[in-house]
């Protein structure tokens, strides 16, 4: 080829050589290279997810809440099903040929409106058992496009704290759409710490790749597993809850509705957050879930709801120990200031009736015996005060010491479904009453009556900021994320502006209220050796009877427990409030309920039931 | 048409070739699109079925070529130039969307890409330039010219976001090399791709570093001792200034420009010896290339991360192994080596294929129709498939070099360096050999455009051979 140009030969022999790396290249890829053989019929590569268990649930003393069970998922690709023995099918799963009908008839409808493709692997039944699964894995081979897939559920090792605890479920389509994490068919917590916590807990996927052959069974990991990625199992997680006195507070619950809040006033850890009625987390697990929701849901009582934290009621007369605190912090009034009652306080053609105690009554008194004439007085000095332009000034200032106190809004704790509350403004009444009002119109206010709303969360919150002496610290219920820390809001100190000095009447009536002689509000709540410190209170209820509301702290120095109870139509605090938070106060400062008389106070309040009482009397 | 003496017939081999390609590209696309289940033939919606229209209107186009006299190509090779350049701007204004590249018009059911035929256009206009009497690629001035003709259109198609269109021009350099262009240009070239590489996978301080190091090597070898002793000592003096300089300040710029005073002074230092002394002559060259070096290394840097979309980066990077990424940008590439793995020597025969159907493989019987070829026709069909391309490819640098007048050869190098292009870059990319840049395989891939374009490149060149004993002008 001497008539050829050099340069051509040189571009010729670039040509060559690519051809050649072309072909060496492609003897590797089809001949030579093992990982990239199929035999020739159908070897297909599977991704089968690699779901991680969830991060385990503890209560505060290292007791298991929350575990995993393994369960198994009949997988399908649509398009390697090939005709089978249906009778077999049903028969290893369980299922009516009706029901198999019914599947493949939902089967095709989603293929056709695309929410599963023919060639992927979608999920064609829920949830087999461990029997069931070993079953169906021995006949696999006869069913083509069928595999199975494992995957956990939650397993619950107490009938309790399920509104701590919330529930998982599977993910929702605006979930889906916003975090790219999920995919369809996902298990996400839906409420409770599952929710709050889903990051800590959920881990992280992995994914495997499968040769499987004609028949669908798995022939080993592809490329030797090279492109795998295995599951990070979640992060376990310590709550603050103490699953003895959760307990403890849905038995007493029982047949009544309600809440207890129990905190640690140093450190604002939640104790027990008992919503009664309650119900056995286990019912909403896995394909139970579909079953029971929609019961619950119905109930006339409401077990869904948490009432801890998405019920707001009047604090009624523990509020007063609030309008006190404000009151001593302003200088309108002193630990001596004396006010007389005569069975009430009447002004102007108003009058705020009183029962029988001894008069006058000072601070501690008064709180002792909780006196609404007092207070009367005594938010009408905080409201009158000359130091203040008018009412809506002096209101106004009255309402930031409730906001500084926490009330008024979400307190911040780890429940994503807490309410606010409700503290008003002067605003509020401004547009209420036309501008035209004075202390006398908002007086209701003084006794923890009229628009003032709090949820039991914030009124036990109350009772730590007491037994605290002017703090408190945002309640929650984690207490340790395993490789992790709790959020930072959890540990900041908030101060509420009230002087530490202006405790000390407070607290002693308080404790008088427990310990006094005639006319203490809650001498039922007495237990031997222990100095609690509370404060009954009754919501007048428009819709019937009175709630019944107890807020308490014990011991009085150095506090362990603050608490709030809360029960609906109960009538008097002193009548189910007081007792239910002295024994939920005795059981997780003693252990036990000492004294025959305390015995019988938690036998009567065991066998309380306002629920079915209230049916017959319809 | 008369048969005179000095014109041959036309090259039956290559149209034999041309022949072989188009059908086995079309039996592919039919396997492609074919489904088992369903098995239908008429239906004007499937690709294959449009396909088989496509290559009936290229034999249309095929008679038209060869009735059209050769001069006529030499006389409106700029005309049509023009005319492309033209459709390139306008298609730039008023063209639509596929795919991110603004790059198509569209008539009613037509649809047709005016970069495909810019291809044809621009090899006539480089053959009309190259052939021009006293072109030299001496000639600065030339030069300039023949590179204008090929970047004129590579620009404007870069502009309508059609990057793997675009990159085909750069192949016209193999033609201008075969014309005369200097092979340093060559070696250049073959050295900026190398030096680009590399700033992707290590850092450029490093790269700066090695530069500077080995052409300080080059140049002690050379026979630079002495000043180049001293150049090094005070340039590692300003090095060590400046070091310390970037860490007392806690500086936030990149640690190559901490290099750069260094390197400056040297090359000063030892550009003001080598002239005032007259001695090493040749210490300018080198400079220059450690200079061409370092802006190249710097500016690939800022190409790629600035001027590349980011799915073109990924695709590099996977490419490179910088990421490992089997599900997302490399998810092609992978599907795709599966698929021609899968066929095994043999191949699983025709419409057998798993792989390559229901869109394991995306693109399918576009730009990834050789999984199919790999697939059901193995290791045998995918080396034949490589074995006529080569053949074609050989044939046609034949082919030119037999061609009396410069306007046909240019142009038959052109042909053949274009469909090289395609050839080296589908066929890499499937097997993972090169990035995922989006052009067809000729003949191959389904697309009315491009089977067009290439069958209107090729038989031009093949009408223009009919003369190629005449001196067209």
């Amino acid at each position: 080829m001497g008539g050829i140009n050099n340069r051509t030969l040189l571009i010729a022999a670039i040509m060559i050589g690519l051809g050649l790396i072309f072909t060496v290249k492609l003897f590797i890829l089809q001949v030579h290279d093992p990982t990239y053989k199929f035999s020739a019929v159908s070897n297909t590569r599977r991704q089968v997810t690699q779901y991680p268990s969830r991060g385990l649930v503890y209560d505060r003393n290292g007791k298991l809440l929350v575990s995993n069970q393994a369960v198994y998922d009949v997988m399908v690709v649509p398009r390697d099903i090939v005709p089978f023995d249906s009778i077999d099918f049903c028969e290893s799963l369980d299922l009516s040929i009706e029901q198999l009908r019914e599947r493949f008839v939902q089967m095709r409808k989603d293929i056709r409106s695309r929410k599963i493709s023919t060639y992927k692997p979608s999920v064609f039944l829920k949830q087999l058992s461990a029997e069931q699964y070993g079953e169906f894995q021995e006949k696999l081979y006869k069913f083509k496009g069928f595999f199975v897939q494992g995957r956990t559920l939650r397993k619950y090792e107490y009938p309790s704290a399920a509104h701590v605890l919330g529930y998982v479920g599977e993910i929702s389509e605006g979930q889906l759409k916003k975090d790219a994490y999920y995919s369809q068919g996902d298990y996400v917590g839906i409420s409770g710490i599952e929710q709050t916590y889903e990051q800590e807990l959920r881990g992280k996927k992995g994914v495997k790749y499968m040769l499987v052959d004609v028949h669908g069974r798995e022939k080993g990991a592809f490329r030797g597993g090279e492109h795998d990625t295995a599951a990070i199992a979640g992060k376990n997680i310590t709550l603050s809850l103490d699953i003895e006195l959760q307990q403890y507070g849905e038995l007493l619950m029982q047949n009544k509705i309600g809440s207890i809040v129990a905190v640690e006033p140093s450190s604002g850890e939640i104790l027990a957050l008992v919503s009664a009625p309650n119900y056995d987390p286990s019912l909403l697990i896995g394909r139970d879930r579909s079953k029971n929701f929609p019961v619950l849901l119905t109930d006339s009582l409401k077990p869904l709801l948490n009432r801890a934290i998405q019920s707001a009621y009047p604090p009624g007369s523990t509020f007063k120990t609030i309008n006190a605190l404000i009151g001593l912090q302003e200088g309108t009034l002193k630990p001596y200031t004396t006010h007389e009652c005569f069975m009430g306080y009447f002004a102007r053609g108003l009058s705020v009736g009183c029962h029988l105690h001894d008069s006058p009554l000072n601070l501690a008194q008064s709180i002792q015996c909780s006196c609404n004439a007092y207070y009367c007085y005594e938010l009408r000095n905080i409201l009158d005060n000359p130091k203040y332009e008018n009412i809506q000034e002096s209101f106004n200032v009255w309402k930031d010491y409730l906001v500084k106190l926490g009330f008024g809004y979400r307190l911040g704790s780890d429940f994503k479904n807490e309410v606010r509350g409700f503290v008003p403004n002067a605003d509020y009444f401004d547009k209420v009453y036309k501008k035209s009002w004075s202390s006398l119109t908002v007086i209701s206010l003084s006794i923890g009556q009229g628009e003032l709303l709090t949820t039991p969360l914030q009124m036990a919150n109350m009772g730590a900021m007491i037994a605290n002496r002017g703090h408190f610290l945002t309640p929650h219920i984690i207490k340790d994320i395993e490789d992790g820390e709790i959020d930072d809001r959890f540990t900041e100190k908030h101060e509420t502006g009230i002087d530490i000095q202006h405790f000390a009447p407070i607290v002693n009536g308080m404790e008088m209220a427990v310990w006094g002689g005639a006319g203490s509000t809650a001498r039922i709540a007495q237990v031997p050796g222990i100095s609690i410190c509370g404060k009954t209170g009754t919501a007048q209820n428009p819709h019937g009877d009175d709630h019944s509301i107890f807020m308490a702290f014990a011991p009085k120095d150095n506090p362990k427990i603050a608490i709030a109870v809360y029960v609906e139509n109960g009538g008097f605090g002193a009548r189910w409030g007081a007792p239910i938070a002295s024994l939920m106060v005795e059981k997780y400062l003693t252990d036990s309920i000492s004294t025959p008389y305390r015995q019988w106070i938690e036998k009567r309040m065991l066998e309380g039931d306002l629920i079915n009482a209230e049916q017959k009397l319809q | 048409m008369p048969n005179r003496s000095y014109n041959k017939s036309i090259d039956w081999i290559t149209v034999g070739l041309y022949s072989l390609l188009v059908i086995f590209g079309w039996l592919n696309i039919y396997a492609a699109n074919f489904n088992p289940e369903n098995p239908v033939f008429f239906d004007t919606s499937k690709e294959y079925f449009k396909q088989l229209v496509w290559i009936g209107f290229s034999l249309l186009f095929v008679g038209m070529i060869l009735i059209t006299d050769s001069k006529f190509y030499v006389e409106f090779a700029y005309i049509f130039y023009g005319f492309t350049i033209l459709l390139l701007v306008v298609v730039l204004l008023f063209g639509k969307e596929i795919n991110g590249a603004k790059s198509w018009f569209e008539i009613g059911p037509i649809r047709f890409q005016p970069a495909e035929l810019s291809k044809v256009a621009t090899n006539l206009a480089v053959a009309r330039a190259l052939s021009r009497y006293g072109f030299s690629f001496k000639k600065f001035t030339d030069l300039v010219k023949a590179s204008a003709v090929v970047l004129f259109p590579m620009l404007l198609i870069l502009l309508q976001n059609d990057t793997g269109s675009a990159l085909v021009y750069f192949v016209f350099i193999i033609v201008f090399y075969r014309e005369g262009l200097t092979g340093y240009i060559l070696t250049f070239g073959l050295i900026a791709g190398i030096v680009t590489t590399l700033t992707l996978l290590i850092p450029n301080s490093t790269i700066l570093g090695l530069i500077a190091l080995s052409i300080i090597g080059i140049l002690y070898f050379k026979g630079v001792r002495k000043d180049l002793f001293k150049a090094v000592l005070i340039g590692g003096a300003i090095l060590g200034a400046s070091y310390a300089v970037y860490e007392y300040t806690n500086s936030t710029i990149d640690l190559e420009y901490v290099l750069i005073p260094a390197i400056l002074f040297v090359s000063i230092y030892l550009l003001s010896i080598s002239i005032s002394k007259r001695i090493h002559k040749f210490v300018p060259t080198y400079l220059l290339i450690l200079w061409s070096a370092i802006i190249l290394a710097l500016s690939a840097d800022y190409f790629f991360e600035d001027v590349l979309s980011h799915y073109q980066r990924t695709r590099i990077n996977v490419l490179l192994g910088i990421e490992e990424d089997p599900l997302g940008a490399g998810y092609n590439v992978n599907q795709s080596k599966i698929a021609i793995g899968s066929g095994g020597l043999t191949g699983k025969g025709y419409l057998q294929g798993t792989q390559t159907k229901f869109n394991f493989v995306p693109e399918q019987s576009t730009d990834f129709i050789y999984c199919t070829v790999g697939e059901e026709w193995g290791f045998m069909g995918s080396t034949a498939v490589v074995l006529l391309f080569l053949a074609l490819l050989l044939r046609l640098l034949y082919l030119s070099d037999k061609q009396h007048s410069t306007f046909s050869r240019v142009y038959g190098y052109g042909v053949a360096a274009i469909f090289f292009f395609h050839f080296a870059i589908n066929i890499g990319m499937t097997i993972g050999l090169a990035p995922v840049i989006g052009i067809p395989l000729p003949f191959f891939s389904y697309g009315g455009s491009s089977l067009w374009g290439f069958t209107l490149l090729l038989f031009v060149f093949l009408k223009l051979d009919t003369n190629r004993n005449e001196l067209i002008r």
